[in-house]
């Protein structure tokens, strides 16, 4: 394929996606300004007062980010698990096995399909919080990379996650059981400084806490980890996901017999 | 001489269960072909065709679609091609002109090429009215029509067609094949197809293959297989019971019924001396016609023989 024909092969599925999550949205852009806007009411306001300070600003402003960070895991996870997977239930995949699509394209649409779910959802959110708080953003352009490149490495999670899926359960195993403690456990609600030594240095092998203290740290200018070495991080992850996701994907895992 | 459409060196199937679907199979299909592929239920056609477009790995062997080799560039092999698989595979909950218009963007087709050409092909196959329906809604030949639709957006040189007959009517399956040579003709498109009504391979198809058990057991000419056939059976009703059958080689009861008989006719026979002797006994006819359809006794035949001789060997 030529390179234009390359572009308008991706284009579609780009466009198919973001389609697909705007279409439904009572299911995908709802739910979570709903739920977010409770744990703002219940955590920000209500306990949040009782709470006083975390790491030096007002327990709202802290889990703001935090919150805004879970937003843009879950959706961009689910997204692309969910979009992938029913393609594969419905077979409507193999349109795109038999086309001359390269590999990379297709899972790089998905990919950019995914991030604009999770970077939507985590919009609304933002929009959502500013009821409760004016958050300054510190450092605009962290802030952004941060929360971009968590976006593709959840996207790239969920089209692993989809590939291996053989029913619809399994594509909620992960995030039931790896993604959801993973960031309550990741420094959304609380920082690590209050745990004890032991679970300080066991949270440190989390690479949620990296991505949610990263984005934290661009709004507020306050972290408890280095940021240039999550970012290192963050970008290794997505290279190996990418490779691992490509390689399964041209093998045809759960695709081709 | 041009490439042919397809070419297949000891094409190997082993699905993951350890199952032999194919057996080094070779095949050939010249370009502009209208070829058959036959076989029973379980043969390896959709294995076959499923590795040439790459809804299924292969084990080993070489496929060349007009000279390029799918283990070297897979792309270009596959632009080259039109699929309509044997299983419905679209989204059911998809729009009928989106699933056509969404296929084309996939072969790298701008939307103002697409528009037009999607409008022509699903007037041409009678769907035009239902462009915006989900495809759910459609009926069973609905769907395959869409399949076809679908296949031939982006004007594939080949087209593989797997079972596009399955559940059509008789009207809409002779409108088909209509549309299908138009386009064989025309368009110059070669089209290989699988199918259970060996009187749409014979009405159609100008090279056949037989596969059966993985192997082939035939690939050849349509007329020279035809001419193979070296006796034809007929079923004549005759008016009131027989007396006595005249002596006619090959002439014989039919079991369980009275007022039909059965007649083998060898190559080189006579009907007309047939008739007489008939005639001469005071057996009335009514009518005749073939027991079968002329491809479909070969058929039978040449399974029956492959089946016999794995029974033998192993
Ligand atoms: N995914 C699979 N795993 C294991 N065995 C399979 C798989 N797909 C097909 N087979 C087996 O391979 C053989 C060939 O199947 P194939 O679908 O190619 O037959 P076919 O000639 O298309 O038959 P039909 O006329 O019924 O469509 C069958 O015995 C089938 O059971
Ligand atoms: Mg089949």
């Amino acid at each position: 394929m030529s390179m234009r024909q390359i572009w308008v092969a991706f284009f579609t599925i780009v466009t198919k996606e973001i389609r697909r999550f705007m279409r439904i949205w009572p299911q995908t852009l709802l739910p979570p300004s709903i739920t977010m806007t409770m744990y703002f009411i219940i955590f920000g306001n209500l306990i949040g007062a009782r709470v006083g300070e975390m790491d030096g600003v007002p327990y709202i402003d802290y889990i703001v980010p935090g919150l805004i960070m879970m937003s843009v895991i879950t959706n961009s996870y689910s997204n692309v698990a969910s979009s992938f997977f029913s393609n594969k239930f419905q077979r409507s995949v193999e349109e795109m096995v038999v086309s001359p699509m390269p590999d990379w394209v297709i899972l790089l649409g998905f990919i950019v399909g995914g991030v604009a779910r999770g970077l939507a959802v985590g919009a609304i959110v933002t929009g959502v919080s500013l009821f409760f708080t004016d958050v300054q953003v510190h450092h605009p352009f962290l802030t952004m990379l941060v929360v971009l490149m968590t976006a593709v490495l959840f996207s790239i999670g969920g089209f692993i996650n989809s590939l291996l899926a053989k029913k619809f359960d399994d594509i909620s195993i992960v995030p039931i059981f790896v993604l959801t403690p993973l960031t309550y456990l990741g420094g959304v609600f609380y920082s690590i400084n209050t745990l004890p030594e032991l679970w300080q240095n066991i949270s440190m092998i989390n690479p949620i806490l990296y991505m949610v203290n990263t984005f934290r740290y661009g709004i507020l200018g306050v972290s408890d980890i280095d940021a240039g070495g999550a970012i290192a991080a963050i970008s290794m992850f997505i290279v190996v996901f990418y490779i691992l996701a490509l390689w399964l994907l041209k093998r045809g895992q759960g695709i081709r017999s | 001489m041009a490439e042919p459409a397809l070419s297949i060196r000891g094409l190997t199937k082993v699905y993951g269960n350890d199952f032999h679907a194919l057996k080094g199979i070779d095949l050939n299909v010249p370009q502009g072909d209208f070829f058959a592929l036959l076989g029973p239920n379980g043969a390896g056609k959709s294995t076959t065709l499923g590795i040439v477009c790459s809804l299924v790995n292969k084990t080993a062997g070489q496929v060349k679609v007009f000279g390029v080799d799918i283990d070297t560039n897979f792309s270009l092999a596959k632009y080259h091609l039109g699929v309509v698989p044997q299983e419905f595979n679209f989204n059911q909950f998809e729009k009928v002109y989106d699933i056509v218009l969404t296929q084309a963007g996939y072969y790298g087709m701008p939307m103002r090429e697409a528009r037009p050409r999607a409008r022509q092909l699903l007037e041409d196959l009678g769907l035009w009215d239902k462009r915006d329906n989900v495809a759910r809604m459609l009926s069973g030949g609905m769907k395959r029509r869409l399949m076809i639709a679908r296949a031939l957006i982006h004007r594939p040189k080949l087209l593989i067609l797997d079972e596009p007959t399955a559940g059509v009517d008789i009207e809409l399956r002779r409108s088909m094949w209509e549309y299908m040579r138009r386009i064989n003709r025309e368009e110059g498109t070669t089209i290989i197809l699988t199918t259970h009504y060996l009187e749409e391979a014979e009405n159609l198809c100008r090279n056949i293959a037989i596969i059966n058990h993985g192997e082939i057991v035939k690939n050849t000419t349509m007329r020279e297989l035809l001419a193979e056939l070296d006796t034809e059976t007929f079923i004549l009703d005759v008016s009131g019971p027989v007396e006595a059958l005249p002596d006619i080689e090959g002439l014989e009861r039919v079991a369980h019924d009275d007022s039909q008989l059965q007649l083998s006719v060898k190559k080189g026979q006579r009907l007309n001396d047939v008739f007489k002797a008939l005639n001469d006994a005071h057996v009335d006819v009514v009518s005749m016609r073939n027991r079968a359809n002329r491809l479909e006794e070969l058929f039978v035949n040449l399974v029956a023989e492959q089946n016999q001789a794995g029974e033998i060997r192993s």
